[in-house]
């Protein structure tokens, strides 16, 4: 596949966006956002709960539709393919759900081997041996006959990496591996993503709020918030940083450019109306 | 004032889009039948859920359906003298009517519920979005066989119950009440009409099935993705399941019956 | 892969079930074993009042069931039901002079149509007529004649 392609900053970036808004009900989401993805380097994307980081990786995969702007994945416009060949390239990509998203009737093993048995016509032999080597990336192969309802959330997270290994994507989509991990598998999962990024020559976009774990894996972060870029560059470059909604994000402050409190009047008037 | 017209305006907007939503599910399923005949095996579990596991509260149901209708049925022909019609009238309820509708309910209460609870919890542990990254359409490969499973059980279901029933009107009426056995088969099979009776009530249990089947994954399937919201939908797939039954039914009597 | 077979075989069973309650329905509750339904012949007669005969009513040959009313019709032009009888391809020797009557089965029972056999050597063949019909009788005329007979009795 796309293995062998020379990377560097010399090549485009695997995924291109540009100028992408994109509303909820009403309410603005994105607005105008750029991004650029490199190829073959572990791309983390970072902001406060709720700026839309799931609802960007969903636009990359071609789940959601912009209402202005262009997602390009490997030179090809996401929202502009039939469904034919947005398949395809789903194909190519894996996603990492926030919640795993295992097939709860299947256990471990057909979890992993479900992409292989829908997109490939390998014998069972085959599939068999690729299943065990994606469990035993993971370090879960001894696992492979448990149900996902017998798995800690960590070891579920394992699984769907797995599974979003199996077809050998081109890119892995992770949102949010770490949140909720016990820092033992938060440190297994840190360097599984690392390890399988250069391993297999991955691109990998890292959707996170953590910040000291994805700052010590990636090789780039963008940080978002209130629907626009605030800050793009490495890790020192970005702790650099003194705009006043990074600072606030990465130092954890409460109140700043992103408050503290959900948009209301003021409090006096609301207590004196339930009066 | 302007008020609870603006409510009621709204809740007629979102039904009809929820309407519309539903036609857009059931048009795209269709579209994607052919995954059926790829996979025959995804029908085949399907059938053993939906269908399988229905078969004892339908057959349980239906005897006991029979059993009162014999009762019933003996007491008021009586009077009348023509107890021996006793098999005209169970049959008659049973298959043009009870068979159909009652399995229906059941199967809307049993299996109905389940599909949806299991599709709308499915949407919230983003496995359908998970399978729609994987590249598989969650369309063709869960609901499509689920809806042809829900299609052909339910004349299944509905046969059993209308045959579990005549057996029970028989054993009330012929074993216990002493209905002479010979009429109460002869004046059966000189009433009821395979093509009138019998395949009417499969034909209108082939409707229900889709239907029941259809409000179901679409219930399932736009559920608001939390526990409350799935638990609401579950509680909708039962009640709109009942009354399109019921409805639907009143309907094709009239088509069928109607002359 | 356990499993899968009991879940296949579980459906087997399920529609094997189905089936046999569909035999069961279609042999033993409903007609379907009796009159072969869409095979026969028919046959057309017309009667001056049909009193409440109805579609799908049997017709009968010396109490046995031959056939079935298929469709009644009112003929404008004569002011007679028009009504068409599909009888059994193998009761194919019906004379020619065969009369139709329509019976009461028991007193408030269902009306079908009754036929007696005439004497001809010719047989009625598909599409044919039958000309002697007598009417259903009417309970209130009944009723009316007995009363107008008796009222005339009773002035001798
Ligand atoms: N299905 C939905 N319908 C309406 N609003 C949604 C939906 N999903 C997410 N949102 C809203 O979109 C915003 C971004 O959500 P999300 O992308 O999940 O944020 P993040 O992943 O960064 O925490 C949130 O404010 C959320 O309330
Ligand atoms: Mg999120």
């Amino acid at each position: 596949m796309d293995r062998s392609e020379a990377q560097g900053e010399g090549t485009p970036p695997l995924v291109r966006i540009r100028n992408l808004c994109f509303s909820r009900e009403g309410r603005p989401i994105f607005d105008g956002v750029d991004l650029d993805i490199p190829r073959g380097r572990v791309t983390a994307i970072m902001g406060p709960s709720g700026t839309g980081k799931t609802t960007l990786l969903k636009l990359i995969g071609g789940q959601l539709r912009p209402d202005a702007g262009s997602v390009e994945v490997d030179g090809r416009n996401v929202h502009a393919l039939g469904k034919r060949d947005l398949y395809r390239l789903r194909m190519r990509m894996g996603m990492l759900f926030q919640s795993g998203a295992l097939l709860t009737d299947l256990d471990v093993f057909e979890n992993v081997a479900y992409p292989l048995r829908e997109h490939t016509r390998l014998p069972e032999s085959a599939i068999r041996k690729l299943v065990l080597l994606k469990l035993q990336a993971v370090g879960l192969r001894g696992a492979r006959r448990l149900m996902p309802s017998e798995l800690s959330g960590g070891m579920a997270r394992r699984v769907a990496l797995a599974r979003a290994m199996a077809l050998d994507p081109m890119m892995i989509l992770y949102d949010e591996p770490f949140t909720g991990q016990d820092p033992i598998s938060m440190g297994v999962l840190v360097r599984l993503v690392r390890r399988l990024n250069d391993a297999s020559r991955l691109t990998s976009v890292l959707v996170s709020h953590d910040v000291q774990e994805t700052a010590s894996i990636a090789d780039l972060i963008y940080v978002i918030s209130a629907g626009r870029v605030v800050a793009r560059g490495t890790a020192q470059e970005v702790m650099a940083s003194d705009s006043p909604g990074v600072r606030q994000f990465l130092q954890g402050l409460p109140d700043g450019p992103v408050a503290f409190h959900y948009p209301a009047p003021p409090l006096a008037q609301d207590l004196l109306e339930a009066a | 004032m302007l008020d609870a017209l603006a409510h009621l305006g709204r809740a007629g907007i979102g039904a009809i889009r929820r309407l519309g939503r539903g036609h857009l599910l059931a048009a795209s399923m269709l579209l994607g039948s052919g995954e059926v005949l790829r996979r025959p095996g995804l029908l085949v579990t399907q059938l053993h859920s939906v269908g399988v596991l229905s078969l004892v509260i339908v057959g349980v149901s239906g005897l006991f359906v029979g059993m009162v209708l014999g009762l019933q049925g003996y007491h008021v022909l009586s009077q009348f003298g023509s107890a021996q019609s006793l098999g005209v009238v169970v049959a008659a309820s049973l298959v043009r009517e009870l068979g159909p509708v009652v399995a229906a309910l059941l199967f809307a209460g049993r299996a109905g519920s389940a599909l949806t609870a299991e599709i709308g919890l499915m949407k919230a542990t983003e496995q359908l979005s998970g399978l729609e990254m994987m590249a598989v359409d969650p369309i063709r490969r869960i609901l499509v066989p689920r809806l042809y499973a829900g299609f052909l059980a339910m004349p299944v279901l509905a046969a059993l119950f209308s045959a579990v029933g005549v057996l029970g009107g028989w054993f009330v009426g012929v074993g216990l009440l002493g209905v002479d056995d010979g009429a109460f088969w002869s004046q059966m099979q000189a009433k009821i009409d395979f093509h009138e009776d019998v395949v009417n009530g499969v034909v209108k249990s082939l409707v229900f099935g889709f239907v029941c089947t259809w409000i179901a994954l679409f219930q399932g399937y736009d559920a608001v993705p939390t526990s409350a919201g799935v638990g609401r939908a579950t509680t909708r797939t039962v009640v709109h399941s009942s009354l399109a039954v019921l409805g639907l039914d009143f309907v094709l009597t009239a088509l069928m019956f109607g002359d | 892969m356990q499993r899968q077979r009991l879940i296949e075989i579980g459906v087997g069973a399920f529609m094997a079930l189905g089936l046999l309650a569909l035999f069961f329905l279609a042999m033993q509750v409903s007609n379907l074993s009796a009159a072969g339904s869409g095979e026969g012949y028919h046959l057309k007669a017309r009667f001056q009042n049909i009193g409440s005969l109805k579609v799908r009513a049997a017709v009968t040959m010396a109490g046995v069931p031959i056939g079935r009313v298929e469709r009644i019709e009112f003929d404008q032009d004569s002011y007679e039901a028009l009504v068409t009888l599909r009888i059994e391809s193998r009761y194919d020797r019906i004379p020619e002079d065969t009369f139709a009557n329509i019976f009461t089965a028991g007193l408030l029972g269902e009306q079908y149509v009754g036929l007696d056999p005439g004497g001809s050597d010719e047989y009625l063949k598909d599409g044919d007529t039958l000309e002697h019909t007598q009417s259903a009788l009417v309970l209130e005329q009944i009723i009316g004649q007995f009363l107008f007979d008796k009222a005339a009795g009773g002035g001798k």
